[in-house]
């Protein structure tokens, strides 16, 4: 079996594991919730195998090189990412009404890459989104670069925490704004002040990481274009992310902001994290992936 | 007099304009907010591209704004040096503010702060106070920086506590962006972006400015010695070679072979491998096939020399490259042009395209020629850059990595220890307060209280 078999067959172990943590949700079922922590464990370990095995796979080629050069590899790096981020937070809290929320977006981010259904079905409902091909290619010799590591690690530890904490946003303002409803739904949600410290927990964690991905990218910059910085689409849209969870920060911790309003500010990042991501594309630059 | 106050009042007002953190939000989300704009028009493209694509209006009304090099704007720099008063003024306020807390040596603890606190451990541990007291006081210095022992009536409290520093970490990254922009007013007030395209064999003391487009000259020369581009099966590039070699004062001081990632730096000016570009060829290995016998010459041909052909075939001159040349009325690209001339007979214009190798075939001449290398010439595209500001810039990004982990994973923690006699025994009270993340002091707690359970009494 080769890692991209491999890795589309762990999309449906994601999938499996976002249904059982939704269905432990909706029908109150703490065995279905359990087994869903196994499945989402499964998931990692599967998705955890298939970089290694691709890296390997590359080495085989005789180019080889770590797994994180291209749309398809960060996309694969981003769905590993959220998961393990959200079974730390399961573990931490033990709360697993979170994964409901969370699982789903590690499916979408392996479907996305390795489904062509699916990211063909995706493509058509956003047309803008950029393809994606599981081929394993050379790197260019701008991606030749011991930082290339560094910075995608960094980048998408930050826009995995960023992502759990949008989750948790949301989930914050359906607990919000369906208070007084008695529906078992909402009261199995975590208690509002809970989900508002976790989501200003991730965002500082990914806060830390999205300025260490914007710092090695400025550094490995300086070493292939001789700049640390040229306002390119992909570098000012990160920068454009970092103001928002700046200021959200700002308001959190100076102005005693909590809540909705955080809530509504983390998920306004998390499309900024997005377009950062995929919008870009749309734009010229030398960020754009092939 | 009254002047002097309307003053100290206009001062104050300025002051508290910029220590405010509204002004901070305002500010980030603006800056958020316009730096959308540059990503979505291009910037600093050519004029006639804007016109085209705007209309006369809005190329004007745009212009005006400075929207086609928007980051170098004045708005966009005010919001930029806005940001900087706010982030210098806001932390000296608030150091000022709270220096009793930021700035003590020897810090005094009040019982007071203590008394409220909900997170606390009661515990009782088999001895009595006077006998655990010093054990309790080598376990706390041993966890803090600062301890302070009081006796009670009936026992003894003892404080401790630690991290206190962490509470700058907020200024660190304070600092971390002011040094930031700091380095980057450096680089552009003293370094410089230009380039320089070299063929091998050329050398250059002088490079083009990127911006102003005026010629800078190096003090030294930097001479190409080769140039080699490497292309995967698929044709995408694999590898950019540039061989350089530095000379100064007639002697070459320095050699290196640049790629991408891989410059070239040299009293401090940078020379980054960044494009390449095709020279037109000096020549071509040809071969010429003779109709009459069937034997092929290779041969190489210099542009404007003439080649004298074997079995009295005549002579070819090789004439020109064309990038684009036509055979009747079609565009056939890349060519070489040749004449050939014999004998008696009238010379020929030869048409050598590089992709149809067989070309010459349908002219049906006495020699049919083909190129059989195009002895290609590429030259080298240096980006050259000076910016003396780079070093401020990554200590600013030392520091704001340094300053964020502080700010979000460390705290101020203060321990308060009670011990009062009980009937046989002591009576602990473990109380822990932090400036941050308090969700994580109900653990330390316990971890402290289990320490406390396994002290030794000392023997007297």
């Amino acid at each position: 079996m080769n890692s991209s078999s491999l890795l589309s067959y762990v999309t449906y172990i994601y999938g499996l594991a976002g249904f059982l943590y939704i269905f432990a949700w909706v029908f109150k079922s703490p065995a279905s919730g359990k087994i869903a922590t196994w499945v989402a464990l499964a998931g990692l370990a599967g998705n955890t195998a298939g970089i290694v095995l691709r890296w390997i796979e590359s080495y085989r080629m005789g180019i080889g090189h770590a797994p994180l050069s291209n749309l398809y590899e960060s996309l694969v790096f981003f769905a590993g990412v959220i998961t393990l981020i959200y079974l730390i937070v399961e573990r931490r809290y033990g709360n697993r009404v979170i994964g409901a929320f969370t699982m789903p977006l590690a499916f979408l981010a392996l479907a996305y890459a390795s489904l062509p259904i699916v990211s063909g079905g995706v493509q058509s409902l956003v047309p803008a989104l950029p393809g994606v091909h599981d081929r394993i290619e050379p790197l260019i010799p701008a991606l030749k670069s011991n930082w290339l590591i560094a910075h995608v690690i960094t980048c998408f530890i930050g826009y995995g925490a960023f992502a759990i904490a949008f989750g948790v946003s949301a989930m914050y303002l359906i607990k919000q704004f369906g208070a007084g409803s008695r529906s078992g739904l909402l009261t199995r949600l975590p208690d509002v002040s809970a989900l508002d410290e976790l989501n200003h927990q991730l965002i500082m964690f990914g806060f830390l990481f999205l300025t260490a991905g914007i710092i090695t990218g400025a550094v490995w910059a300086n070493s292939a274009w001789g700049r640390y910085w040229g306002w390119d689409p992909k570098e000012t849209w990160s920068l454009i992310t970092w103001f928002i969870y700046a200021t959200l920060l700002h308001a959190r911790m100076m102005r005693g902001w909590r809540g909705s309003r955080i809530a509504f500010l983390s998920i306004g990042g998390f499309v900024a994290v997005l377009f950062t991501y995929f919008g870009v594309n749309l734009l010229p630059g030398l960020h754009s992936y092939q | 007099m009254a002047s002097k106050n309307s003053s100290s009042g206009l001062t104050d007002t300025i002051w508290k304009f910029f220590a405010s953190i509204q002004l901070t939000i305002v500010l980030l989300l603006s800056l958020a907010a316009t730096s959308i704009v540059g990503t979505l028009i291009p910037q600093n493209a050519q004029p006639g591209e804007y016109l085209k694509a705007f209309g006369d209006f809005f190329f004007r009304f745009f212009q005006a704004l400075n929207i086609f090099d928007m980051y170098h704007s004045w708005w966009f720099q005010l919001l930029l040096l806005m940001l900087v008063l706010n982030i210098v003024v806001c932390s000296i306020d608030r150091i000022t503010a709270n220096r009793k807390t930021l700035l003590v040596r020897h810090p005094k603890f009040k019982p007071a702060r203590f008394k409220n606190a909900k997170t606390h451990k009661d515990i009782s541990i088999g001895h009595p106070p006077e006998k655990i007291k010093q054990a309790c006081q080598h376990l706390w210095r041993r966890k803090f920086t600062h301890t302070q022992m009081t006796e009670t009536e009936d026992g003894f409290r003892l404080f401790g506590e630690k991290g206190r520093w962490t509470r700058f970490g907020v200024y660190v990254v304070h600092l971390s962006v002011v040094v930031l922009l700091l380095g980057g007013m450096i680089g552009s007030i003293f370094g410089f972006e230009g380039f320089v395209n070299l063929a091998p064999g050329d050398s250059a003391d002088r490079i083009r400015l990127r911006n102003s487009n005026q010629s800078l000259p190096l003090g030294f020369t930097v001479r190409c010695d080769d140039f080699n581009v490497s292309f995967y099966e698929s044709g995408a590039p694999k590898e950019f070679r540039s061989s350089l070699a530095i000379i100064e004062d007639g002697k070459t001081v320095v050699e290196k072979d640049i790629i991408v990632n891989d410059p070239l730096r040299y009293r401090g000016i940078s020379f980054y491998q960044a494009s390449y570009g095709q020279l037109p060829p000096k020549g071509a290995e040809l071969s010429f096939t003779s109709k009459a016998s069937g034997m092929s010459y290779q041969r190489e041909a210099v542009i404007g020399e003439t080649i004298t052909l074997p079995e009295n075939l005549g002579g070819f001159t090789l004439k020109a490259f064309n990038n684009s040349a036509t055979f009747r009325g079609q565009n056939i690209g890349e060519a070489f042009i040749g004449v050939l001339s014999a004998d008696g007979k009238q010379d020929q214009e030869v048409i050598l395209p590089l992709r149809f190798p067989s070309f010459d075939k349908m002219r049906g001449g006495d020699v049919q020629i083909a190129v059989t290398d195009p002895l290609l010439n590429y030259y080298t595209g240096l980006e050259v850059s000076r910016d003396p500001g780079v070093w401020v810039v990554y200590s600013g990004f030392i520091l704001m990595i340094l300053g964020c982990f502080i700010t979000f994973f460390m705290s101020h923690q203060q321990f308060c220890l009670e011990v009062v006699r009980g009937t046989a025994e002591s009576q602990v009270r473990v109380i822990g307060l932090a400036n941050k993340n308090r969700l994580a002091i109900p653990k330390k707690i316990d971890r402290m209280a289990a320490d406390l359970m396994r002290l030794t009494p000392e023997e007297k």
